[in-house]
């Protein structure tokens, strides 16, 4: 069989039970979209000196992309402006044909979480919520919005959280993984307080320009090593939530990890496991062995999706990690994104696709 | 002399000699530097995250000063080891200051040479080299290179740039030259937060952070085409958990097929680069206790892959159970034997 | 096996491609420097509508950081995860045996039909049966 006659094979028809799509996103039109949402002030300070991150560049990343925007090449809507910024268009291309009951939308543009002017990145985090309930939740009902907060400023983070809960359409607290400290740290722990009290989810995204190298060896050349870095900000987070004791002072709390892979997390954990059978005495505060605390704490996102040369070794990390734990996402619409019917390059039977394409997200997100 | 070696030695390919201090180095420093270590109490350079450094991480009956007598009863005759490759983590590696970097090198290598080579015929060692200045490291290689004792050229897994920069390729040049492998060992001379979100609380988080070192320093290697440049070049990730391996290779092999053009010297898919050039030791070996999933992950890393070491006296195994669950005989000879004599061909010389 | 009729070779710009459904096969058509590729449009990866792709040339490497574009206009990548495909043969570069996407044969031919007499509908005058000659891409399949 070549190819693309198994690709066929594979293929569920998109009138199947419809899906729910964790990873969607959004992007402004222009660079005043989000003006109707701040203050006068805050207009001015984006005119006259923007952002300021930690990085060399104004307007662009440290590593260039494969494709303008990070987006796919077939994405960019043809009434103008830039990939998924225009509803009509993402309906049309996206959301109605895959049958997508409910997606998340997930605002990465203002890179609130990295902004080093805490005082623009608190009215940012506001706007970016506003602008999600004016101009997209408010204009289809199956999208779900990710609230924005300053995480570095955690008493704002809170009422921010407080503010933005009692619209039920926020369905999760969302955080970036390349942070100033290691997520776990204390400093953080007044956000995960608001969360599980509103039984909201930290949604953390693989993004952030916390100002560290990409990895403990330093800074790559490539794009293509970058890639593979801002991956292992997924055991970054998971070591320091765990290992902080973050999950003994929220037990209710529920992460879920997006678009930061899934198929480090079996080895990560087994080596967890056994660094914590030794090490123990330095972390007194755990009660139970780091993989009671991930099986019960974490979700992971499917896109993107791995590989194997071997599909039955997919089939055993899956396993591994738990079936309940799977939450598919597309990613749309960035180049690296997920198509639902090819995403799964081994054999789904129908409930265990149904299980992962829409059951768990519901009862995660209790839709 | 070395001893006439068995046809079917039994390697050891990480067994850790710890320096007590730089005092044991003083009569291989010379003038200025003897006066230097003296006079400005140059000391104490054990590096934080090298765990023989944490008591709670070293096998209490391997506790204590590592003398000869100590190592040969309780890291070669217990295991009934033939050849063992020393590995020596003391932190010449870790100073700023190049040149002071390369004398303390170049000592501890006329240390172990001097202290252990010459005093046991099991003995080899992986050559320190000052990775601070690449061209002096190549030196030190040069230097070290025609005592055929030396089998490796050590490197941490975290320095100064990331492993596969061509600033470091001096160093793969020389031993590459010599049919020295080189040694990634775990560690850390924490230029960069070991996480890439920042600098953890706990010990226990930086040593989790090796394992992730070691895929993105891999990667580094072969991004940057070391393994094109040096075709002969081998390199033994040494003490890195292991099991990370299968869904790395995933990964990466999928990135190239999409990035391909960011490194086009790259014409197959990075997993062959890796079973062709790169080897893992075994301990220690992330793995769960169930026997029957370590056997599945046996089968995803490769038999050919592992390297036996006992990573002594770290405290991975009780009593001589150096082979977890799931690690039969057959595999067990193959990782002993068979796999170190095909890295290391130094080790076949009589 | 049957022609199916795609379009004037002149509506098919080299660097282009044309898009048609035939019997149910949606099919993307490339001029490259003057030759006629079809692929069917779906990268065999996820997909994609290679269509959507760009065109561009084959970076190619001997020596670590030194770079050189081969056939230029020949390759085609993906416009989702970007993979190469050769539009002269429908193969993926980094895997040509195992991944690429079908290739349907093409030609291209003369046709000629008849255009409409000339006249102004008034005077009858002396008129000359028009010929078009016009260069037409067909798809094999």
């Amino acid at each position: 069989m070549s190819i693309i006659e198994s690709a066929r094979a594979a293929t569920v028809t998109r009138t199947d039970a419809g899906i729910i799509d964790c990873d969607i996103h959004p992007l402004p039109k222009h660079s005043k979209s989000l003006y109707p949402y701040l203050a006068r002030r805050w207009q001015d300070h984006s005119e006259q000196f923007g952002t300021h991150l930690r990085q060399p560049f104004i307007n662009t990343t440290q590593y260039p992309r494969t494709a303008p925007l990070i987006c796919r090449r077939d994405a960019w809507p043809p009434a103008g402006g830039p990939p998924g910024s225009d509803l009509a268009f993402m309906q049309q291309q996206h959301l109605d044909p895959f049958h997508v009951l409910k997606a998340i939308l997930i605002p990465l543009f203002g890179n609130v979480a990295s902004e080093r002017n805490q005082d623009f990145a608190r009215a940012l985090a506001t706007a970016h919520n506003d602008w999600q309930v004016a101009e997209w939740l408010d204009r289809d009902d199956r999208l779900r919005a990710s609230l924005v907060v300053t995480q570095d400023d955690p008493v704002a983070a809170v009422k921010e959280i407080e503010r933005c809960a009692r619209d039920g359409r926020f369905v999760q607290v969302m955080l970036a993984p390349r942070s100033s400290e290691p997520l776990g740290r204390q400093r953080y722990w007044p956000i995960y307080e608001a969360a599980q009290a509103h039984n909201l989810p930290l949604g953390i995204h693989s993004y952030g320009i916390g100002g560290h190298a990409s990895s403990g060896g330093g800074w790559p050349s490539f794009y293509m090593e970058e890639h593979y870095a801002t991956t292992m900000g997924g055991p970054a987070v998971m070591s320091s939530m765990v290992m902080e004791g973050v999950f003994e002072k929220f037990p209710a709390l529920r992460v879920v990890l997006v678009e930061i892979g899934f198929a480090w997390v079996p080895s990560f954990v087994w080596r967890l496991d056994r660094l914590w059978e030794r090490m123990k005495g330095e972390v007194p505060h755990l009660t139970r062995a780091p993989s009671d605390y991930v099986l019960k704490h974490f979700w992971y996102t499917t896109q993107p999706m791995e590989e194997p040369a071997r599909p039955e070794q997919l089939r055993r990390c899956f396993d591994w990690l738990g079936w309940d734990r799977l939450l598919f996402s597309t990613d749309y619409p960035h180049w690296d994104q997920d198509d639902p019917s090819y995403a799964f390059k081994m054999k789904l039977t129908p409930a265990e696709r149904k299980q992962i394409c829409r059951g768990n997200a519901e009862n995660l997100y209790r839709f | 002399m070395l001893r006439q070696a068995d046809s079917f030695p039994k390697v050891d390919c990480d067994l850790h000699l710890t320096l007590p201090t730089t005092g044991e180095l003083l009569p291989f420093l010379d003038a200025y530097w003897h006066e230097q270590v003296t006079s400005r109490g140059i000391d104490r350079l054990e590096l934080t995250g090298d765990i023989a450094n944490m008591p709670a991480a070293v096998r209490p009956d391997w506790r204590g000063p590592v003398n000869l007598e100590m190592v040969q009863a309780r890291a070669l005759d217990a295991f009934d080891t033939d050849i063992a490759i020393c590995n020596c983590l003391y932190g010449a590696q870790a100073v700023y200051n190049a040149d002071l970097a390369a004398a303390l090198c170049s000592a501890m290598n006329d240390w172990l040479v001097g202290n252990w080579l010459s005093k046991d015929d099991r003995l080899r060692a992986s050559i320190i080299v000052p990775w601070q200045q690449p061209e002096l490291a190549a030196k030190e290689i040069e230097r070290r290179a025609p005592d055929r004792r030396f089998v490796q050229v050590l490197l941490m897994v975290m320095g100064d740039a990331p492993l596969g920069k061509r600033s470091m390729w001096p160093i793969y040049a020389a031993a590459e030259g010599h049919g020295l492998p080189i040694g990634v060992h775990a560690g850390s001379t924490y230029r960069f937060a070991p996480w890439t979100n920042g600098w953890p609380s706990f010990h226990i988080e930086d040593q989790a952070a090796q394992s992730v070192g070691f895929q993105t320093q891999l990667l580094s290697m072969i991004t940057e085409g070391v393994f094109k440049e040096f075709p002969k070049l081998r390199v033994v990730l040494t003490e890195s958990g292991v099991t990370w391996l299968p869904s790395f290779l995933w990964r990466i092999d999928k990135l190239w097929r999409g990035l391909r053009m960011e490194v086009p010297w790259i014409k197959r898919p990075p997993s062959e680069i890796v079973a062709e050039h790169v080897r893992v030791t075994m301990q220690p070996f992330d793995g769960p206790a169930d026997p029957q999933i370590v056997r599945e992950m046996i089968e995803q890393i490769g038999k050919e892959m592992m390297l036996f070491s006992t990573d002594f006296p770290h405290w991975n195994f009780e009593q001589a159970e150096f082979a977890p669950q799931g690690f039969d005989a057959d595999l067990m000879n193959r990782l002993r034997t068979e796999n170190p004599l095909k890295t290391y061909p130094r080790l076949q010389e009589k | 096996m049957p022609k199916e009729r795609v379009g004037l070779v002149s509506e098919i710009p080299p660097g282009s491609n044309k898009v048609v459904m035939l019997r149910g096969r949606e099919i993307a058509v490339f001029n490259v420097g003057g030759d006629f590729y079809a692929l069917l449009n779906r990268c065999p990866h996820e997909g994609a509508k290679l269509s959507r792709g760009i065109i561009v040339g084959l970076p190619e490497s001997e020596i670590p950081g030194c770079y050189r574009l081969s056939r230029p206009g020949e390759i085609l990548r993906c416009p989702w995860h970007g993979w190469e495909f050769d539009l002269r043969t429908g193969k993926s570069h980094c895997d040509p045996q195992g991944l690429f996407t079908r290739q349907y044969q093409t030609s291209v031919e003369q046709e000629t039909s008849a255009s409409g007499t000339c006249g102004d509908g008034g005077l009858t005058a002396e008129t000359f049966p028009v010929t078009v000659e016009k260069t037409v891409v067909f798809v094999e399949l």
